[in-house]
């Protein structure tokens, strides 16, 4: 088990490609990026936001993860504030080439899981050189 | 001999009201000079809080991504909140290359006071979606109480 204590890690605020007319904050969520033989995995911190909420796209090696936060009415007078809500957005440019049909994702407890399966599995080809 | 009027000015008037909004005012002007999100490294122990008043309650928000409910520890002792817990879920499948890792795992454990006396019986808790909300019921000390005016 890990002893280490847990800091807050602040909000960068994201900034979506064209402006927007609303006036809405966006968030760059934190990620965890890994890579088997078969997939790349990509994680990213979404509090708040629900499965409807999640967009997902995948043009041109551009991968785009936007989760979107059901507007919630703030309960009450506000005491203390250490942290703002907002959407969120990321978008990664992918190396790989990923089978489009089966990226899956997943949206557990706050956190987004996306699967990207490579298309060809990357298989060390040998080139055999002969001296003719 | 200097007279003041004091008629003229509205009896039931919250001295605090005109504080309240300059300072109000100051926020708003010193947030407009940070970049948004900048001005969030007030709370240094996870989790940031949000709390919130209304009549008869607190609440109170944190994001906590990852945190399953198992995880995690409540307590209210006297006007002290308690929030303990550990987030702990990286692969550890062999073969896997970590190109970022920006999801943090440990323990944490924070301690507020309450800024309002509630009631330790009735305090719920929900983690939804990676958000933690506890309501708290004030006590009914502090709970306002709803006066009748009856005419004669």
């Amino acid at each position: 088990m890990t002893t280490q204590e847990l800091k807050v890690q602040g909000k960068k605020a994201a900034q979506p490609g064209d402006e927007a007319t609303k006036n809405e904050t966006y968030f760059a969520p934190h990620v965890d990026i890994y890579e088997t033989e078969r997939k790349v995995t990509v994680v990213a911190e979404m509090p708040g936001v629900t499965v409807e909420g999640v967009d997902l796209s995948l043009e041109d090696n551009i991968l785009t993860i936007q989760g979107h936060r059901a507007p919630s009415e703030q309960p009450g007078r506000t005491i203390l504030e250490e942290y703002e809500t907002g959407h969120y957005l990321r978008r990664f440019t992918v190396a790989e080439t990923i089978d489009q049909e089966k990226i899956a994702a997943a949206l557990v407890d706050g956190v987004l899981t996306v699967h990207l399966p490579k298309a060809v599995p990357a298989q060390p080809r040998k080139i055999e050189v002969r001296l003719g | 001999m200097p007279y003041v009027h004091f008629i003229d000015r509205p009896t039931f008037r919250n001295p605090w009201a005109e504080f309240e909004r300059i300072r109000k005012g100051l926020d708003e002007l010193s947030r407009s000079y940070f970049e948004k999100g900048e001005g969030q490294s007030r709370a240094n122990v996870y989790p940031a809080l949000n709390i919130y008043e209304e009549a008869d309650r607190l609440v109170i928000t944190a994001e906590m991504p990852w945190v399953k409910a198992a995880d995690l520890d409540l307590s209210v002792e006297g006007d002290t909140l308690t929030i303990q817990g550990k987030r702990d879920q990286r692969q550890n499948e062999s073969g896997v290359s970590y190109h970022r890792r920006e999801i943090e795992s440990g323990s944490f454990s924070r301690a507020i006071a309450l800024p309002i006396k509630v009631d330790p019986e009735h305090v719920s808790a929900r983690l939804a979606n990676g958000i933690l909300t506890i309501t708290l019921m004030k006590a009914a000390a502090v709970a306002p109480r709803q006066i009748h005016v009856t005419t004669e």
